[in-house]
């Protein structure tokens, strides 16, 4: 173990507990699978066609119905709108992932010492737009019934997950666009370290709503030019990169401090070791659209200072990487803050390659992703960048194509940049004792 | 329709949001909603709305607060067919 006295003093926070509910794959063992064999989640959606959308392509999670119907009350369905039930399904999974028991609806034992940080982007705009807005403007207000609120409450997803496991320590929801479900990660973390909670739920949740997604198509940011090839259609890192492809669901993960991982004999899947969240400040040009690249490097360099990991101690990258433009100046950053040059730039990954950009999710699902190649030794493949980027062409050779194994992966750094120029870097690494 | 379908179709209606099934299994005239079923009190709202919805009927806000037990809920609801 490296770091300081003061590093060594401080609490761990270990990951005992994985769910997903994600395009390519409900649940982690799925999930996993999907990974390692580079299955693409993105499809055609009828609903982008109908609105004349110039980007018909979305990641949606498939057969969760039928999961809700197994996991839920009819009751409780009744107030779960999707980004509910894609939050509500991976927070269960990790909890009993995690070894827990899902706890008695006529129990009044409260759990205090555990939370829950989830977050989400746009929240119920699928509600709002559905529900709210129509029912609104024909004057029929009273139809609404009662479940409207705690559907478009941005926390509603945190409060949902609470009364489902009868958490009783710090319940919210972060929202920084497309950092909010790493940056829920380092919230979580560093109230575990503070030795205010023992356990915290943390991820995100984005719904599939065409509604969501039209403001994105709107700025041209989706890839339009790959409609009649779904599954080709996110493109990370390569020159032909037109855009990323909105995706949906959720990611969350159980942290836990060290010794009550070790007290109860939880298995450890890894080490949350650092993380640090930060804004550009929309200067050194950054912007609401645009990150700062300093303060994308300063995220990236202080959340290895705070893991006490030097730069070279880095063996992968899943990167924000969504499919447009910021890809090449991203990798750049990347070089910058690990010091590396070309050729020696750990492998670089893009899960949104495979499952289109989940907005307020993405943090959440691809820390799942990220904890799963520490946990079992491998990089899953990056996928659609067959023609890589000119600009970052020097590191070709980082870029797995297939899934390369890596036995002795020790340190993977997760990072993700939202609108806002925002930024969440996590620093994850094997478990020792 | 008789008193005894309209109790059968309210029974139904309600059934969703009944915690307590126990209850349900039981149910009569007498038994009360939110007391004996254990329905959430925030949801009688959607409760109303189901019951204008299945009979074609409007419902008022005062009729509403008359309405404790499933014998209420039915004979309200007879009284507008």
């Amino acid at each position: 173990m490296s770091g300081s006295n003061a590093q060594n003093a401080r609490r761990r926070v270990v990951i005992t507990g994985l769910g997903v509910i994600a395009p390519n794959g409900n649940g982690v063992a799925e999930f996993e699978l999907a990974l390692r064999k580079g299955r693409s989640g993105l499809k055609t959606q009828q609903s982008m066609i109908d609105a004349q959308f110039a980007c018909t392509v979305a990641g949606t999670p498939t057969g969760v119905d039928a999961l809700c119907k197994s996991t839920f009350s009819e009751e409780e369905l009744l107030a779960m709108n999707m980004n509910h039930r894609y939050a509500s399904l991976a927070a269960l999974e990790a909890w009993q992932d995690a070894g827990l028991e899902r706890p008695s609806r006529d129990s009044d034992v409260v759990d205090w010492d555990t939370g829950a940080i989830l977050g989400t982007g746009i929240g119920g705009m699928d509600t709002i737009a559905e529900k709210v807005v129509p029912l609104t403007n024909a004057g029929k207000v009273r139809r609404m019934g009662s479940t409207s609120v705690e559907q478009v409450m941005a926390s509603g997803i945190s409060a949902r997950i609470s009364g489902q496991l009868a958490l009783g320590n710090q319940v919210t929801t972060n929202s920084s666009a497309c950092s909010t479900g790493s940056e829920a990660l380092v919230m979580g973390m560093e109230r575990i370290r503070a030795g205010l909670a023992t356990r915290m739920l943390c991820g995100g949740a984005e719904a599939a709503s065409h509604y969501i997604w039209a403001g994105f198509d709107a700025m041209r940011v989706l890839n339009r030019g790959s409609n009649d090839a779904p599954e080709k259609a996110s493109r990370p890192m390569s020159a032909s990169a037109g855009g990323f492809i909105p995706g949906a669901g959720a990611g969350v993960v159980l942290l836990e401090s060290l010794e009550s991982a070790l007290a109860r004999g939880a298995r450890i899947h890894a080490e949350l070791a650092g993380g640090m969240v930060n804004c550009g400040g929309h200067r050194m040009g950054g912007s609401m659209t645009a990150p700062n690249p300093t303060s994308v490097q300063r995220c990236i360099a202080g959340a290895l200072a705070d893991a006490g990991v030097a730069p070279e101690q880095v063996d992968a990258i899943n990167g924000h990487l969504t499919a447009t433009g910021a890809d090449p100046k991203e990798v750049d950053s990347w070089e910058k803050a690990l010091r590396r040059r070309p050729g020696t730039l750990p492998p670089i990954t893009a899960t949104k390659s495979m499952i289109g950009h989940a907005l307020g999710a993405a943090g959440g699902i691809e820390s799942v992703a990220s904890v799963l190649m520490v946990a079992r030794g491998f990089v899953h493949p990056s996928i659609n960048c067959e023609d890589v980027h000119p600009e970052i062409e020097k590191h070709a050779a980082s870029i797995p194509h297939e899934m390369r194994e890596l036995p002795d992966l020790d340190v993977l750094v997760k990072a993700g940049f939202g609108f806002g120029d925002v930024n969440a870097c996590l620093v994850f690494r094997r478990y020792r004792a | 329709m008789d008193r005894a379908e309209v109790m059968d179709r309210v029974v139904k209606i309600l059934t969703p949001w009944v915690k307590d099934e126990a209850a349900l299994a039981k149910v009569s005239m007498e038994t009360n909603i939110l007391e004996d079923l254990k329905v959430n009190s925030a949801r009688l709202v959607d409760v109303v709305i189901a019951f204008e919805d299945d009979f074609d009927i409007e419902i008022a806000d005062e009729d509403v607060d008359q309405v404790n037990t499933v014998g209420d809920a039915v004979n309200l609801i007879a009284g507008k067919l």
